[in-house]
């Protein structure tokens, strides 16, 4: 108890200065005199976001509704088609679907490992710097660098992986099956990703104080149970961040791993919509089409973080 | 006064000797070896004369180059110069007034231009229906047979000339232990090539050089049903190896000395006298005996160079002295001879092969015999917009015919709907 005791007592002493008597007028709230200078503060934040969110996104609606010539030459407004063709589209819809997949694969085995890994680490008393430091280390691996390890060990010719499934009379072909490339895609997304959710999810654990755990232990004795009703709750905030982080995570960050993985060449293997949204734009030169599957995106995106805050977070107990 | 007016015309034309040299920046989408090669050509430029000086610049690959000069035109920053690479051509020259034609650049700053001094098979694809040109080639290329020849002289057979020929000798250089044949970049060898080489028509409206508005893709042509359905049965029978999409898939166990034969770029020949662990040689690619009025020449791959509009006059006249040296006999020879992309000018050409070049690497003349072939009414060039798009669906159902996903009839259904779309859009966006 004597880590504990501690800063029990520097807060008491916190209190008791707090409730001394009041000697000066009563607090009144701090405001600003003048009425611009908030905003003032405020500009250079509003100034950024600005330039960096609102205006593009004001520009990809804009020219979600034209089919535009790429040097700015021509554009005729076609209303909706961009979004009817791109929904329409048996490619695109094939493509949102596998997007769905990977980012429920991806965010999930991400979180669980994370966690599964936090929880462990958090046990190990020898060693745990190094245990530590292994896990963590592979966060420092850039996303495009991943993706060409993960090349290497699904190479068809000398990847590991492929032999792996060789010795089990599985032929692996990453690049030409699409299924395998997926296979290889949610792993290398996940081995990348898994350390960050460890950090988030090590610290969480590591604030739960030692009393909490110590009465938990005195209520119940079955382990999974204790860590199920009194741990997990505690680290639901943090979990919280993270899903919506890891969410990001898989429809966005993972674009470089999986521009290495299908070598620039999308052919059969599977995408997500952000690929695809780089490849009609950036390389097909298509910048209506392409705008209208970034809005297409943004809904998803907004969507998603409405119904992560309005239905999740009500389950969230903030300590 | 008479005396007066020479030392005058003789101090302006000096002038320009003293002052600062015009800049103008030119921008590509090379890497490695040939980036090196694009420094040292616009080193001699800048040796050669002091009036201009061109600063190059790599902007990645040539998709990436392409969308880095139309963003820059956009904002007003493009570059005096940019490459363009082969399926972006339509892209290119249909945004008129984004570029000054070649031939308009060269002739307006007094330079005469004789499109006869280009090999035949390079004048057409990045010129207007007239055949003015648009784009000055640059680096070109052919895809051409690479062949293993050991797996050759093992197997004891002769290199094929036609699909037939190849039918032929591949079993029995399975049976002497190599995989026949593996090919780069399909969309390039057994789709575009294989209208141009069979002289098949690709697509309406003269393969779109006459109009954007209703052109068709011909992706179900029966001729390239048949040809593909061949691919398919070699691919089962293992007569024909398929290890993905990327460029280097395919190339990679050629190099291993696994494969008799690799269709690849004549441009490929640099990197792989550098790889090959095995003795290798070349030849045209087999043309299909089944057609009418085939063995024709091909596309030409690789890239283009446009001058970019909007620029002052000054700056475009360098950029007219820098086409007028690229084409010059000199530095033709020694590009060709640098990277192994064909020599665009006949004189180029007759230069290589009298400085002995052909005897000493027989490969590298492969790719200019391909080009030199008769032309065919369907190999002089397709002008299709939103093209790399259609390339992506192309190298999409390519590989789910091999994977056994779909049959060959539904692929070409697939590429040819799709492609339609894709082309009907295109024609929208001239506005």
């Amino acid at each position: 108890m004597s880590d504990a005791a501690q800063p029990m007592k520097s807060a008491g002493m916190i209190r008791r200065w707090l409730s001394r008597p009041a000697r000066a007028a009563p607090a009144k709230p701090v405001q600003f005199d003048q009425p611009l200078l908030p905003w003032l503060f405020l500009a250079p934040q509003l100034a950024v976001i600005f330039v960096f969110f609102y205006w593009p996104s004001v520009q990809a609606i804009t020219s979600s509704f034209y089919i535009e010539d790429p040097f700015g030459f021509g554009a005729t407004f076609v209303g909706l088609d961009n979004y009817k063709d791109a929904l329409g589209s048996a490619e695109y819809q094939r493509i949102a679907g596998f997007t769905a997949l990977f980012t429920v694969l991806v965010t999930g085995f991400s979180l669980g490992l994370g966690l599964l890994f936090a929880v462990k680490a958090d046990k190990v008393i020898r060693g745990r710097t190094a245990y530590r430091t292994a896990l963590i280390a592979v966060y420092a691996i850039a996303p495009p660098v991943a993706g060409l390890m993960g090349m290497m060990l699904f190479d068809q010719h000398i990847g590991p992986f492929v032999q792996l499934a060789a010795w089990f009379g599985y032929d692996m072909k990453v690049g030409i099956n699409y299924w395998d490339t997926a296979f290889a895609m949610i792993l290398v997304s996940v081995w990348k990703q898994v350390p960050y959710n460890f950090i988030f999810f090590l610290s969480g654990l590591q604030g739960i104080p030692a009393s909490v755990r110590e009465a938990s232990v005195i209520d119940c004795r079955n382990g999974f149970t204790r860590f199920r009703t009194a741990i997990l709750p505690l680290l639901a905030p943090t979990a919280f961040f993270l899903l919506i982080i890891n969410i990001t995570y898989a429809l966005f960050d993972t674009f470089a791993v999986i521009d290495v993985m299908v070598k620039d060449k999308p052919a059969n293997n599977p995408l997500t919509l952000v690929y695809k949204v780089y490849n009609d734009g950036f390389r097909g030169n298509d910048i209506g089409g392409s705008a209208a599957q970034s809005v297409i995106l943004m809904v998803i995106v907004l969507v998603l973080t409405l119904i992560q805050f309005r239905w999740l977070e009500r389950r969230v107990h903030y300590g | 006064m008479k005396k007066v007016l020479p030392a005058l015309a003789l101090l302006a034309t000096a002038a320009p000797a003293f002052a600062n040299p015009v800049q103008i920046t030119w921008w590509h989408g090379m890497g490695g070896a040939n980036e090196q090669v694009i420094n040292q050509v616009a080193e001699k430029f800048n040796a050669a004369q002091s009036a201009c000086a061109i600063t190059p610049v790599s902007k990645g690959t040539y998709e990436e180059a392409l969308a880095s000069g139309i963003a820059a035109f956009r904002s007003g920053g493009q570059p005096n110069i940019l490459q363009v690479f082969d399926a972006g051509a339509a892209t290119i020259i249909n945004a008129k007034g984004a570029t000054i034609p070649a031939e308009d650049l060269l002739t307006q700053n007094g330079y005469t231009f004789d499109r006869e001094a280009f090999i035949d098979g390079i004048r057409y694809f990045y010129a207007d229906a007239e055949g003015k040109f648009i784009g000055m080639p640059f680096n070109s290329s052919a895809p051409i047979m690479y062949l293993n020849t050991e797996a050759f002289a093992k197997a004891g057979v002769e290199a094929p000339k036609t699909w037939a020929e190849f039918e032929a000798v591949a079993p029995k250089l399975k049976e002497a232990g190599y995989i026949p044949l593996t090919a780069s970049q399909l969309t390039w060898m057994f789709f575009e090539n294989y209208y141009s080489r069979n002289n098949v028509q690709m697509a309406s409206n003269v393969n779109g050089y006459d109009g954007f508005d209703g052109t068709e893709l011909r992706a179900t042509a029966p001729e390239m049903i048949a040809f593909w359905n061949r691919v398919k049965t070699w691919h089962s029978e293992e007569l024909f190896g398929f290890y993905g999409a990327g460029w280097a898939d395919n190339q990679k166990p050629f190099e291993e000395g696994k494969v008799a034969m690799w269709i690849g770029s004549s441009g490929s020949f640099g990197g792989l006298s550098k790889t090959a662990t095995m003795p290798f040689s070349a030849t045209l690619m087999p043309y299909d005996e089944t057609v009418a009025d085939g063995n024709k020449s091909t596309f030409i791959g690789g890239a283009a160079l446009f001058a970019m509009a909007g620029k002052p006059d000054d700056q475009n006249k360098c950029s007219a002295d820098f086409f007028s040296f690229l084409t010059s006999t000199e530095i033709q020879a020694f590009y060709h001879q640098a990277t192994g992309y064909v020599a665009i000018t006949k004189a180029a050409y007759e230069k290589s092969k009298a400085d002995g070049w052909y005897e000493k690497n027989p490969v590298a003349e492969v790719g200019i015999q391909q080009l030199m072939l008769p032309q065919g009414e369907w190999s002089k060039g397709y002008r299709l917009g939103f093209y790399p798009q259609i390339r992506v669906i192309e190298e999409r159902e390519f590989n789910k015919i091999f994977s056994g996903e779909t049959t060959v009839e539904d692929a070409f259904k697939a590429i040819e709907t799709e492609g339609n779309a894709l082309l009907a859009r295109f024609a929208k966006t001239s506005g």
